[in-house]
């Protein structure tokens, strides 16, 4: 191992550290440009082109509106590659001038009210970017591997519409130039999550998921609501992202308002991306069908709280005050949660469950890191994760496609024989997530470990503070990791199969992604070597880091400090994940196949033997009971009494006087009737045709039709005039 | 020569076209009966025309003439077309606007 990281440099203090990198920051700040960095808005704009598309004309194509889908998806990545290399480019030709490169924000006004200007438009820099690739990559994986996984479906079309539109609601949100917008594109990823979900609501565990995925995230949206309108009053009425950070990172903002907003925020977040404890619908949402899983609940939606919290960091950076401190709501929210994932994971007996619970610890990762500061080492396992995730969830697929069952214990077991493709992948990811080098989860893991500052044997040090408690909390959790995913694989692919029928491999749509994920799942880490890695030339490490995170000289992006990476800690912490293979394996592979081939647990194991284990794996089975508190405890406690008071106050308080009010008026309608309306009203009437219909019927008679009698009346009327002119004038 | 005989005999002549108006049935006679009156009036506009020795009575006189002549050829016009459709010019017989 080669780390030039020396002892020195490990002991150096934050201030140093601070003092050595801004000496390094650029000079001037250079605006990016190019016309798929400022056109960006057509990334997003093909996916909804073929939602339209699919939904109104997809059924008279051939392939029922499917390869619109593909199509459409392939250009925002063909887009979404081609901004990529213009910001790289751009980036290099900054650093040619030693400046900094600023993102490139286009907006329009929407419309103005009181002079607030209500804008939409695009932000893109290197972490949208990175987003913008990772979403259209995995999302157009999915929609090959649906082609054949969802073949027979019966909403086939339908379903090809949604994921379009998942696609173009993610990438709107990852564009979002304001926080307003972020709202729209977190609302729309939030809906076509629950139109996926329930795509099979005719049973009805499916469209419960599906609800209560829904409201689960409404409680986070309403976070998010109050954290959009205390940042707007607070920074000066703007709701730009540029501009909030700005106003965060440079004191304009209030310490309080700040706070406040930045905790609403992490309310979303909580809902939104599976944190602890909004996370419980996570596991349910397995419910949709296994492409909308990978898509959704592993690679991309989940991730949108990460990416909220990274977007505006300067908010959260300021209002929870990262540097400088060792504990904080974001670094506890996400230590808590990636152990209570991890952990759960252990008891899960459906295959798309565990990885769920692994996608709760994995984000609980990313938010950590963003807790200590660590921000590039987030946004760099998002990147990692979405590949090794995504491809563990295909692949979970593709087994479910050979046994028709998701269940591990009774349906699976054996499968490497039957499918070898998907093992091998599913092998690699799992690896890759259980973080073993050199494969993409353990760079990214380590990274987070690294900035976690925690760390001093040998590096890591010179983060953002000393959170060691977050530390050990990530190496707890990188050796649960291993060892869940190893029962995982065992249940799944070793051991004697358990179902029915002969399992098959998958197709080659099914399998051609899979292979693509698990390529990107062993590479996606090389991105970002740790600097000073000697392995390979100084300016391949760190690669990911220099393109992704704004320069330190822009306003927009706080002052981070950087710990250096330790090779102790990198040591330490594959030895952790091989521990949790090592034991996971010795129960399964050593214990459990001597007991029988198919056997899945040991029948006198630790849960039979000691009273205090069962009571803990009753914990987990029971998902820390949260559900019980959310629908039993809280949801029944708050239904009961105040049902039953209001059901009493209904009776007795609004009902009767209802019925006063209700008699009271039927009498006063009687009595308008009878007295007002019959006698008054209709008397007047009547009367007042009486008269005239009397008065008709006499004057009728002078109509005889008889001209003479006509000419007569004339002669006597005119006489008569004549007499009063002669007696009057 | 006075202008009352004149007066008288306009008076008379007016009466006896009211009367015929008034009483006679056949529509032809009714006709006759409204020229009885216009010349009624003819004989009383060139007499007090006369009196006051003016002409306007004259020139008044030849108009309601000619006015007498077009009306009694639209009259006899009208009459002709019901006897026509109905072989008969009985005005009581006419009484289509009856209310």
């Amino acid at each position: 191992m080669g780390w030039t990281t020396s002892a020195a440099a490990a002991t150096q203090t934050t201030a140093s550290v601070l003092a050595a990198e801004t000496s390094e920051a650029a000079e001037e700040v250079l605006a990016a440009s190019g016309w798929f960095l400022e056109n960006a808005w057509l990334i997003p704009a093909f996916p909804a082109l073929s939602f339209l598309l699919i939904l109104f004309f997809g059924k008279r194509f051939p392939k029922r509106g499917s390869e619109i889908g593909i199509l459409a998806v392939g250009a925002s990545l063909v887009f979404a590659l081609a901004a990529a290399i213009q910001w790289i480019s751009e980036v290099n030709r900054a650093d040619d001038k030693n400046a900094a490169l600023d993102a490139v924000s286009t907006t329009w006004t929407w419309w103005q009210n009181g002079g607030i200007n209500f804008t939409f438009g695009t932000l893109v820099d290197g972490l949208a970017v990175t987003l913008l690739v990772v979403v259209t990559i995995v999302s157009l994986l999915v929609h090959i591997y649906s082609t054949d996984y969802l073949a027979d479906d019966r909403r086939y079309t339908h379903f090809f519409a949604f994921l379009s539109f998942f696609t173009a609601s993610m990438l709107f949100f990852v564009l979002s130039e304001n926080t307003l917008q972020m709202i729209v594109g977190w609302e729309l990823v939030g809906v076509c999550s629950f139109v996926l979900i329930g795509h099979w609501w005719e049973e009805k565990p499916n469209s419960s998921a599906a609800l209560k995925a829904m409201l689960t995230n409404r409680v986070g949206d309403i976070g998010l609501l109050v954290g959009v309108s205390v940042l707007f009053f607070a920074a000066g009425e703007t709701f730009s992202v540029l501009e909030l950070n700005e106003r965060a990172i440079s004191g304009n903002i209030e310490h309080l308002p700040l706070l406040v907003g930045a905790c609403a925020l992490t309310a979303a977040v909580l809902s939104k991306s599976g944190q602890f404890f909004l996370h419980t619908w996570l596991p349910d949402a397995m419910a949709g069908p296994t492409p909308v899983s990978a898509l959704i609940h592993a690679a991309t939606m989940v991730v949108a709280g990460v990416y909220l919290i990274a977007r505006l960091y300067g908010v959260f950076f300021e209002g929870f005050a990262i540097a400088g401190s060792s504990v904080n709501l974001l670094a506890v929210i996400g230590g808590i949660t990636t152990l209570v994932g991890a952990s759960l994971a252990f008891v899960q007996r459906d295959i798309k469950r565990v990885l769920a619970y692994s996608t709760i610890s994995q984000l609980g990762y990313m938010v950590l890191a963003l807790g200590v500061g660590a921000w590039t080492a987030a946004v760099f396992h998002l990147f990692t994760h979405a590949f090794f995730k995504a491809c563990l969830f295909l692949g979970s697929g593709s087994v479910s496609h050979a046994v028709h069952s998701f269940d591990m214990k009774s349906d699976m077991g054996g499968l490497r024989k039957y499918m070898p493709h998907t093992y091998r992948t599913f092998m690699i990811a799992s690896l890759a997530l259980a973080g073993l080098p050199p494969l993409a989860g353990f760079w990214s893991k380590d990274e987070i470990l690294a900035g976690t500052g925690g760390w001093g044997l040998v590096g890591g040090t010179g983060g953002n503070g000393a959170y060691t408690v977050m530390l050990v909390m990530g190496l707890i959790t990188a050796a649960l990791t291993a060892a869940y995913m190893t029962r995982c694989v065992y249940l799944t692919f070793f051991g004697q199969y358990r179902g029915h029928g002969q399992p098959h491999e998958s197709g080659p749509r099914i399998v051609v992604p899979l292979w693509i994920l698990a390529v990107l799942a062993v590479g996606a880490g090389w991105l970002n070597l740790p600097p000073g890695f000697q392995l390979v030339p100084e300016n391949w490490t760190e690669r990911f880091g220099h393109f992704v995170e704004p320069n330190e000289a822009l306003s927009y992006f706080p002052k981070i400090a950087h710990a250096d990476p330790s090779w102790t800690l990198a040591i330490l912490s594959a030895v952790v994940a091989l521990a949790g293979i090592a034991l996971a394996g010795r129960y399964y592979f050593g214990k459990v196949a001597a007991v029988s081939p198919s056997a899945t647990e040991l029948s006198d194991g630790m849960v039979a033997r000691s009273s205090l284990a069962a009571a803990g794996h009753n914990l987990l089975v029971n998902k820390y009971y949260l559900d019980h508190l959310y629908s039993g405890v809280i949801a029944g406690g708050v239904k009961g009494p105040i049902a039953r008071a209001a059901y009493k106050f209904n009776q007795d308080g609004i009902d009767k006087v209802v019925n006063e009010v209700g008699e009271r008026a039927v009498q006063a309608g009687h009595f308008a009737y009878d007295v007002i309306d019959q006698k008054v009203v209709d008397g007047m009437v009547n009367s007042s045709g009486v008269a005239p219909q009397l008065a008709g019927e006499e004057i009728r008679r002078m109509q005889t039709g008889k001209v003479q009698t006509y000419a007569g009346i004339v002669f006597i009327a005119a006489a008569l005039l004549a007499l009063g002119f002669i007696v009057f004038l | 020569m006075y202008v009352s005989q004149f007066a008288v005999l306009a008076a008379v002549l007016f009466a006896m076209g009211v009367y015929g108006i008034l009483v006679r049935r056949n529509g032809i006679l009714v006709l006759m009966s409204v020229e009885l009156i216009l010349n009624s009036v003819n004989i009383n506009l060139v007499a007090f025309g006369a009196l006051r020795d003016s002409i306007a009575g004259e020139v008044f006189a030849l108009f309601v003439i000619t006015v007498a002549a077009a009306e009694v050829g639209v009259g006899l016009a009208i009459v002709l077309l019901i006897y026509r459709n109905r072989r008969s010019v009985d005005l009581s017989e006419m009484d289509l606007m009856k209310g």
